[in-house]
């Protein structure tokens, strides 16, 4: 080991698997020699009987989809409010100078508390469950994308204006593109933070999802359906992370990533 | 006169001081006038407000007093007649080589397929063919630069604005832009105004070396370069290119050295 010397692609998967299978080893050490009571953490083996009893019997799968849909939909309705302002209000300082004071206020209202007062004026369906997601993380999304934005080269809008590029030209063929990769990147880490927020609001008033499932198995003191639940959801969170990734480097193949 | 001509006019500069002090004067009234189809180098040390002027003359600094005229016409603000090549890589990283080149002509609106033939052109004579699809990151220095000036020629400016363009290229590619960029010259006559620290390369170039002050910059010297084009390299070993280089040095050492004692 160097410092910041750079590790082989196969090295790296190998040692990322690697510290899954100590961890799940630690966990069934745990477990099987007796170190943790059942009725506080279940085993590997009884988490994965459950989990299967839960996919087979009890439609954890449409559990599974509408937490999803939640996920998706209040993210993108975050995103298609937040992307716009944000590139707005990093390229031109009086829209940031009107937003920013109060986002910098709003970001720090947790969304959680806002869940007593989304049931009083949304009820307990859909529309509530999206709110908190876009409550919890549109605030995050405007800022960082503002950032981003404005973090925007200016030798490069120099160069665009001495090209004959205008105010708009400058936002939508230099501050867009460039801005572009680095707000991917912003939205792949704000999917993440949307995932708390759906549970949090799946653990009060839902018929239906992941945290209703939890909330459910924590009745019946079944530890193993718990963890099953959540680790689908990391499991879920791993997966949209590569896909994103993989998308980023498709999309911006220019950029160092 | 068909073709334009520039004109600065008692153009100054000041900063405004920091926390209350007084101003910084970056250039003094500066006067000068370039004809059509002229090669002039500004010639100082730096931070002498050599590439302030320039700036002012892009439209992307404005003058605290006087004025600079291109035809007649006050310059106020950017624009394609003037082009513009950076000491610091400013390809947009997200375009190609030919992609960055036609960014001038689709903003102006150009069909596809003229896009494509102007960009081909001049592909073809920065020695750029067969780098056409390569990203900005994947190109040496000396490559993004010839891309540059292959992007501010596209727009076909009436006069091309050159901020020490080689400063960060290693020697050798340096001599290699020079020539290059020399070819382009002798054969378009295009205006150029080209800012340097670099004696040869002044000379090499240009027709007229104007020599800055340290700052505040003021023109102190005009020196021309009465060496007959085309030029090729060997000419920086012959006397005359000798004589021209002792005389730029000694005005500009002085300068240096009143520099370095204001900064001390």
């Amino acid at each position: 080991m160097e410092p910041l010397k750079p590790v082989s692609p196969a090295t790296r998967v190998v040692l990322g698997a690697g510290f899954f299978a100590v961890f799940i080893a630690a966990w069934a050490a745990a477990t099987y020699g007796g170190w943790v009571p059942p009725l506080f953490l279940a085993s590997p083996g009884r988490t994965l009987l459950a989990g299967w009893s839960l996919l087979t019997e009890f439609g954890f799968l449409g559990d599974i989809a509408v937490t999803i849909w939640r996920v998706v939909g209040g993210f993108l309705i975050a995103a298609a409010v937040a992307v716009p302002l944000g590139l707005l209000m990093g390229a031109f300082k009086p829209i940031e100078a009107f937003f920013e004071p109060f986002l910098s206020f709003a970001r720090y209202l947790p969304a959680s508390a806002f869940i007593p007062l989304l049931i009083l004026w949304a009820g307990v369906g859909e529309a509530q469950k999206l709110s908190v997601i876009v409550i919890g993380s549109v605030f995050q999304l405007v800022i960082m994308v503002a950032g981003v934005a404005g973090a925007t080269r200016p030798d490069l809008v120099e160069a665009a204006r001495t090209l004959g590029s205008g105010r708009l030209a400058i936002l939508r063929r230099v501050v867009i593109p460039a801005a572009a990769p680095q707000i991917a990147e912003t939205l792949r880490l704000v999917l993440g933070w949307a995932w708390t927020y759906v549970i949090v609001a799946e653990l009060i008033g839902a018929t239906s999802g992941i945290g209703h499932m939890i909330m459910d198995s924590q009745r019946l003191l079944d530890t193993g359906q718990m963890i099953f639940g959540i680790a689908v959801i990391g499991i879920i969170g791993l997966v949209t992370d590569l896909l994103f990734k993989a998308a980023n480097r498709r999309l911006f193949p220019w950029a160092v990533l | 006169m068909s073709a334009k001509t520039l004109r600065i006019e008692g153009v100054t500069r000041s900063f405004p001081g920091q926390r209350g002090g007084a101003p910084t004067l970056a250039l003094q009234p500066t006067e000068l006038s370039v004809a059509p189809g002229e090669f002039v180098a500004i010639l100082g040390p730096s931070g002498c407000g050599k590439s302030t002027l320039l700036r002012i003359v892009a439209g992307l600094d404005q003058p605290t007093a006087g004025r600079v005229l291109l035809d007649g016409i006050t310059v106020t603000a950017p624009g394609p007649d003037r082009g513009m090549v950076f000491q610091s890589y400013t390809l947009f990283p997200w375009l190609t080589v030919e992609g960055n080149i036609r960014y001038g002509l689709r903003e102006r609106g150009l069909p596809e397929a003229q896009q494509a033939e102007i960009a081909a052109r001049f592909i073809a004579r920065t020695g750029l063919r067969g780098f056409e699809n390569h990203w900005p990151r994947q190109l040496s220095g000396g490559m993004q630069q010839r891309t540059a000036l292959a992007r501010a020629l596209a727009n076909d400016p009436e006069i091309l604005l050159l901020d020490e363009p080689f400063g960060a290229l290693d020697h050798q590619t340096r001599e290699l832009m020079q020539e290059l960029l020399l070819e382009i010259w002798e054969a378009d006559r295009k205006t150029v105004l080209f800012v340097t620290h670099d004696i040869d390369e002044a000379i090499f170039l240009a027709n007229r070396v104007l020599v800055m002050s340290a700052r505040p910059g003021r023109v102190k010297a005009e020196v021309p370069v009465p060496l007959a084009y085309p030029r090729d390299w060997r000419m920086k070993t012959t006397p005359e290119f000798g004589a021209l280089k002792a005389r730029l040095m000694g005005e500009i050492r002085d300068e240096v050295r009143k520099a370095i004692a204001a900064a001390g």
